[in-house]
């Protein structure tokens, strides 16, 4: 391993990651790797229909093949009050059908076997007699009068609605748009996608009866959160059930629902005694678990002839499949945090309608990489802003700039009710622009046009809104969103610092002991990062919506200055001080004016345990639930510079340049690599990722082979910026970060294939922008190879 | 059926099944967890072991198809005091994050540089191209196989 410095690493460093070793080493430990004794495998039937009535299920003949244990159906668990689960949006979700199948894929019956194999053999002995039904897939058709009704278990539920929601100042709106002098108004797709991490979903449930132990290990991004609502589900005592979210390759989104894999694992080992594993396969993943985005779009915006906005609408259709089982923080927000639409714009008024509708489709909607529904919010806008550029005549850059919040009207009340923790949008864009050489672009793109090339140059700036709570409007099931981290300190000055998130790649075990470094003013190397374990970790939420830095890192932050405040009632003991003539030196307490009079952390907490001051408890060790004032709101300012194939219709990124401010950084290495596997997602997002199904509902993107990912050969060399302005609120000035790539690189992709293609009058592309897409739009507009 | 197969340098022998895919092979039977699970159709390239020194993508061999031959997983790639070149690159150029997709990467990386020590940027990412990373978007793995590249020692450097 690298040499390290002899003071060691601090809050700021570049420093390499502490929990590489086990990792290069093949010795991550992810739930796949989870080998119990006795443990048993599984598999699930899955429903080949997306609508169909299930008249029997006849598992008799899986269950005399040999090394079979169990088949678990909708009616054992019916029986059991279990066929059904709530949702994390208040809806509910059957575990295995029960009466029908809603979508393709769904999960119909749970084999249980001695291994993997037997258990897939096993599928196919398991007659399930299907009365294929009617479909609903596109959901703007799902309020037709003659769309089949999907969820008539519920009572009184009589057609696909699932809510309406609308926010923002309607009449006042409204007015704006009838005196404006330019209004521009958009229809766009956001198409569904997937979150796709490489390591999918499971678990391997093991239930003691002796003790009545209920332990699940768990590909969890809210280990704590799915404990409580486990034992809400199952009736199980939450003392006794520990979820153990080991090493997670990869999140994004996809890992904060409870999906029926997961209760049935649980309930098989309950019934049988041993433990017992669900792992997904890859298609099972794509299929079934959840999906993110799928929402129709209007975006309209009014303004003044020179560029001024008045009004932003939007009208939203949100598909939300079979079952509403969007992740969001909490029932109030049907569709997350879309009301930021406003973005990082001055605007007078604004106001947004949304539909949500039932489909036959897999159910969700989850954040993939965004904080909730912020890529749709931001697309709309950003996309809608270059329809109005080319409506005035005007240059996007400038029309952006023209309506930015100044950095003077900080911290900014958005007409949408949001409270912006600072931020600088032209000092921002103003560096996007000097390193992309704007002026030269100009010329280049001048000259490309001229050779008879496709080139375009996509602008997108933006706001993010991450790092929920706070707990008064951001909750799940009711629990607030606040997040803690304990720290103890031990006799020899080394440190465990156990957390209630939990990373999934992001870097937990190096970046928070760099904070708890930079307070303590020891080496963050003799910090241990400690998360995922329910038995071993404080109450929090989870890492998800970017919110890990803003509310965990600030609890991180919180609790070492505890700490230090302990150490320096300790340290005015030893060296026979009063406290108030103690000075913190960054790494020492020390008498005013007498630097030879001083303790370090390490021999403060040799004191804490050998000499404590009467009156004190021993050990220095504390806690900290921190509840965050506000959200973050980190922001980006973001150039793609693209060049079409005039015969393929094949996109090239060229160039792609990203600014970014997240407030103050931890560890700038990680945030760079976060900031690449973002721009990496949206990217891909704009090109290629999609979930698409055909008119009977057969899903067309099941495996790898159809659900394209950004491969090495298609990521451009990202070319990356900072601004720094420290985040008004929290404790170390820090903003969350790894989502604003996902949320602002979809529209500057879209953007500048859009200006590549506006000479031939082309004013809107939906995504994915596939060659043979935008192959289709070149011969519709005349462009000849 | 019997097979006998030479992983990491020590002699296996197995009854398996012929359907038995290597990767569940290496992981289930052998216990060496190292080597992951992506996708079932070869695109991820999570399960990337040496068959005789060769890349192959384990969900897509049959185990039975490695008798009598040699496999090499991450766990044997390494001297298990020393680490090489291309896995100390990955820890220097941040070239990692959850780490499900690295050991793949990894033995894709060490394979190219012994066929190619001195790779443009282009060749490494043509190179790594069947191989998917969702958290890192390739550049520092790119940076990584580089830093391989920059800090191999080679008995015929300086010869």
């Amino acid at each position: 391993m690298a040499a390290t410095p002899t003071q060691g690493h601090t809050f700021g460093d570049r420093m390499p990651r502490k929990e590489d070793g086990r990792f290069i080493r093949g010795k991550g430990k992810y739930v796949d790797d989870v080998r119990l004794p006795g443990m048993l495998h599984s598999a699930i039937v899955r429903s080949p229909f997306a609508h169909a009535k299930i008249n029997n299920v006849d598992v008799s003949a899986a269950l005399e093949l040999e090394g079979v244990h169990a088949v678990i159906t909708g009616a054992d668990l019916e029986a059991q009050g279990l066929a059904w689960m709530p949702t994390l949006a208040g809806d509910t979700q059957a575990v295995l059908a029960t009466d029908k199948v809603r979508f393709q894929g769904q999960e119909v019956a749970f084999v249980v076997a001695n291994d993997r194999y037997i258990a897939q053999d096993a599928l196919e002995l398991i007659d399930v007699d299907y009365e294929p039904l009617g479909t609903v897939i596109d959901s703007r058709k799902a309020l037709d009068e003659d769309a089949p009704v999907i969820r008539d278990d519920k009572e009184g539920q009589e057609d696909n609605s699932i809510f309406f929601w609308d926010a923002g100042d309607k009449e006042a709106t409204e007015k704006a748009f009838q005196e404006a002098e330019v209004t521009v108004r958009q229809e766009m797709f956001y198409p569904r996608n997937h979150p796709a991490p490489m390591e999918t979903c499971g678990a391997v449930a093991d239930y003691d009866v002796s003790t009545g132990e209920m332990t699940i290990y768990m590909t969890s991004q809210a280990p704590h959160a799915h404990r409580t609502l486990f034992s809400m589900v199952s009736g199980l005592p939450e003392h006794q059930i520990r979820i153990i979210s080991p090493d997670i390759g990869g999140g994004f989104g996809n890992k904060v629902p409870i999906y029926p894999g997961y209760v049935c694992a649980a309930a098989a080992s309950l019934i049988l005694n041993r433990p017992v594993k669900w792992m997904e396969s890859r298609s099972e993943n794509l299929m079934s678990t959840s999906f993110a985005r799928d929402y129709h779009m209007v975006g309209e915006i009014a303004a003044t002839r020179d560029g001024e906005i008045l009004g932003v609408r939007s009208e939203i259709i949100a598909d939300h499949g079979a079952f509403n089982a969007h992740a969001q923080p909490g029932y109030e927000w049907p569709t997350g945090f879309f009301p930021i639409f406003t973005s990082c714009y001055d605007v007078p008024a604004a106001y947004a309608e949304a539909t949500g509708v039932y489909s036959n489709k897999a159910p969700g909607g989850i954040a993939y990489r965004c904080s909730f529904r912020v890529t749709e919010a931001i697309y709309l806008m950003e996309r809608t802003m270059d329809v109005l550029a080319d409506e005035l005549g005007m240059d996007p850059v400038e029309l952006r700039r023209k309506n930015f919040i100044k950095k003077e009207q900080m911290p900014y009340l958005s007409i949408m009710g949001w409270e912006y923790d600072g931020g600088d949008y032209d000092a921002g864009l103003d560096e996007a622009l000097r390193i992309a050489g704007y002026e030269e672009l100009l010329e280049e793109q001048r000259k490309a046009r001229e050779e008879g090339r496709l080139m375009g140059i996509g602008f997108s700036t933006f706001t993010e809104i991450v790092g929920a709570g706070p707990g008064k409007k951001c909750h799940i099931a009711g629990i607030e969103m606040f997040d803690a981290a304990e720290l103890r300190l031990h006799p020899t000055g080394k440190a465990i610092l156990k957390l209630g998130v939990k990373s999934q790649g992001q870097g937990h075990e190096t970046t928070f002991a760099q904070i708890v470094a930079g307070e303590l003013g020891i080496p963050a190397e003799n910090v241990e990062v400690r998360e995922g374990d329910t038995d071993n970790t404080p109450f929090g939420l989870g890492t998800y919506g970017s919110r890990s830095t803003p509310v965990c890192g600030a609890a991180t932050a919180m609790v070492s200055r505890k700490i230090r405040e302990k150490a320096k009632k300790i340290a005015a003991h030893m060296l026979e001080a009063a406290e108030g003539d103690l000075e913190w030196t960054g790494d020492r307490f020390q008498v005013k004016g007498s630097p030879d009079q001083s303790m370090n952390m390490e021999e403060i907490s040799f004191a804490a345990y050998t000499n404590v001051p009467e009156g004190e408890e021993a050990g220095l060790e504390s806690v900290t639930y921190y509840d965050p004032p506000e959200m973050t709101y980190p922001f980006g300012a973001y150039i793609c510079i693209v060049e079409i194939d005039r015969g393929t219709g094949q996109v090239e990124v060229k160039r792609f340049i990203a600014v970014d401010d997240c407030g103050v950084r931890i560890n700038p290495m990680v945030i760079e690599g976060q900031m690449h596997g973002g721009l990496a997602s949206g990217i891909g997002t704009a090109l290629m990722e999609v979930i698409e199904f055909d008119e009977e509902g057969n899903h067309l993107n099941s495996s790898f082979m159809d659900y394209l990912m950004l491969t090495s050969t298609e990521a451009p060399k990202y070319e990356l910026g900072e601004i720094v302005t420290p985040s008004t609120h929290h404790p170390l000035g820090a903003r969350g970060v790894a989502e604003s790539p996902t949320v602002g690189a979809p529209p500057a992709v879209v953007n500048a294939v859009v200006d590549a293609l506006s000479p031939y009058g082309v004013r809107h592309v939906d995504m994915p922008l596939t060659p043979s897409r935008t192959w289709s739009i070149l011969r519709e507009h005349g462009v000849e190879a | 059926m019997r097979m006998q197969v030479n992983v990491n340098g020590e002699l296996r022998e197995a009854d398996v099944e012929p359907r038995l895919l290597l990767v569940h092979f290496i992981r289930d039977h052998l216990g060496l967890t190292g080597t992951h699970w992506g996708c079932d159709t070869s695109n991820c390239g999570a399960c990337t072991v040496h068959l005789d020194g060769e890349p192959v993508k384990s969900c897509t061999v049959l185990a039975v198809r490695t008798d009598g031959h040699e496999v090499t997983t991450i766990e044997g790639i390494w001297s298990g005091t020393e680490l090489t070149p291309v896995q100390e690159g990955f820890h220097q150029e941040h070239g990692l994050q959850c780490g499900f997709c690295t050991p793949g990467m990894i033995m894709t990386g060490t394979e190219f540089l012994e066929r190619n020590p001195n790779p443009t940027e282009r060749e490494i990412r043509e190179a790594i191209s069947g191989n998917l990373c969702r958290c890192t978007g390739y550049e520092n793995i790119v940076k990584a196989i580089q830093w391989a590249a920059n800090n191999t020692v080679r008995e015929e450097v300086g010869a």
